[in-house]
């Protein structure tokens, strides 16, 4: 009995982290629950409603998709005769050949070689980038270099929507693909991933639930506007699945 | 446009290796690998689950089942399967892409037919066909290799179009 005693309390201390993270039982409720592989759901999206006044554009825009191919997004922004461009790079982050270390010696994730495969654009091209909800899963050591690089290629006065899980989505808030249904709403894909990352490049930094990418951390309001905080605005749209949509504007 | 059936189109078995221009004015199924450019003009290119082609592609239809590392030029539609793993520049009038399918890349619808503009992504042309023990047909009638001593494209001779 006393033997066991050192793994309760660590069942404990592991179990009110969790609760931490996770909030309360009644806000877990309200939560996006774990999708099943293919399981669609679909969501309002105040972020894509504002986006949407400038896709009525008569001008063809180019637009920047950074989620897993979603022909429904190419049909989507094509048909209204925009260019689009279509690059995963949650996908390129599980290439085990960027994995590096830093000076101490910690397995990181090669910023530098990742910029020179991803975002390879010239600058101020797009009009509108589509980052969904890339930065939640993506590791960390890309976060900051991949923002750099999206500020370089947007246009000035161009946008980019963003959505940020809150504290209360938990660790285990399944990573989604979105497809743009219509002007305002958003259908999500539980994304399997096309490499096996069960361990991710990094190991530990970047390990996966089944065959799906984990979440990596959760940005508070604060994190997110230092995140942006070369761009010229920024606006939050608070929703009742525990996601924060971001749009911010060059 | 399904998979072909033997005899439908020109096939390119997958242990062939091209390297140069190439083009035609049948049909072709592409399950080998392919450098350089393929231009089939009024006709459509499969490139088969074991097909790795890096060359920009002028066609009619395109459908990428395999590997496509280039540039797309179809004057009616692009198809990427489940299985398909594409990089590059898609422009054409229509467009279907499977639940599954990788791309990266621009996507560039054009009402009006794409007009042709291959450009080889190598300028070394010439013809290495490893093995043809899997009964593939490199050059069948109307489908031309150009390569080895710089001879250029050569024109296809017309062939009965079974599509």
């Amino acid at each position: 009995m006393l033997d066991r005693a050192p793994e309760v309390a660590m069942a404990s201390v592991t179990h009110s982290f969790m609760k931490l993270f996770r909030g309360s039982s009644a806000d877990s409720d309200r939560g996006v629950k774990p999708a099943h592989p293919g399981q669609r759901l679909t969501r309002r999206s105040s972020g894509l409603a504002e986006l949407s006044r400038a896709l009525k554009s008569e001008e063809p825009l180019c637009i920047l998709d950074l989620g897993y191919t979603s022909a429904a997004n190419i049909r989507y922004l094509t048909e209204r005769g925009h260019k689009i461009y279509s690059e995963d790079l949650l996908e390129a982050s599980t290439d085990p050949s960027l994995i590096t270390q830093d000076e101490q010696g910690k397995p990181i994730l090669d910023s530098r070689r990742f910029l020179a495969d991803n975002l390879v654009y010239q600058a101020a091209h797009f009009d509108i980038v589509l980052c969904w909800n890339l930065a939640d899963y993506l590791d960390e050591s890309l976060v900051k270099p991949v923002v750099g690089r999206l500020w370089s290629t947007i246009k000035p006065g161009g946008m980019l929507l963003a959505f940020f899980h809150t504290r209360e989505a938990g660790p285990d808030a399944p990573c989604y693909r979105y497809h743009i249904v219509n002007n305002d709403m958003l259908e999500m894909q539980h994304i399997e991933a096309r490499r096996d990352v069960r361990r991710g490049p990094t190991g530990a930094l970047h390990t996966a639930i089944e065959k799906s990418f984990r979440l990596q951390r959760v940005f508070n309001n604060r994190h997110i506007e230092n995140l942006f905080r070369d761009f010229a605005s920024i606006k939050f749209f608070l929703t009742r699945d525990n996601i924060r949509e971001v749009l911010v504007v060059r | 446009m399904d998979t072909p059936k033997t005899g439908e189109f020109a096939h390119i078995g997958k242990s062939v290796v091209i390297k140069g221009e190439l083009s035609g004015s049948e049909d072709l199924y592409v399950d080998g690998t392919v450098e350089g450019s393929i231009e089939l003009q009024g006709n459509n290119l499969v490139i088969g689950p074991n097909g790795h082609v890096r060359a920009n592609v002028n066609a009619k239809g395109v459908v990428v089942q395999g590997k496509l590392d280039g540039n797309i030029r179809a004057s009616e539609r692009t198809e990427l399967r489940k299985t398909a793993v594409a990089v590059g520049e898609i422009i054409t009038q229509r467009v279907a892409i499977e639940d599954g399918a990788y791309f990266k890349g621009k996507v560039d619808i054009q009402k009006e037919a794409a007009k042709p503009n291959p450009q080889p992504l190598r300028s070394e042309p010439k013809v290495e066909a490893k093995s043809a023990a899997t009964g593939a047909a490199a050059a069948t009638s109307g489908t031309s290799v150009s390569g080895a001593g710089g001879a250029g494209p050569v024109t296809p001779s017309p062939s009965v179009i079974k599509n």
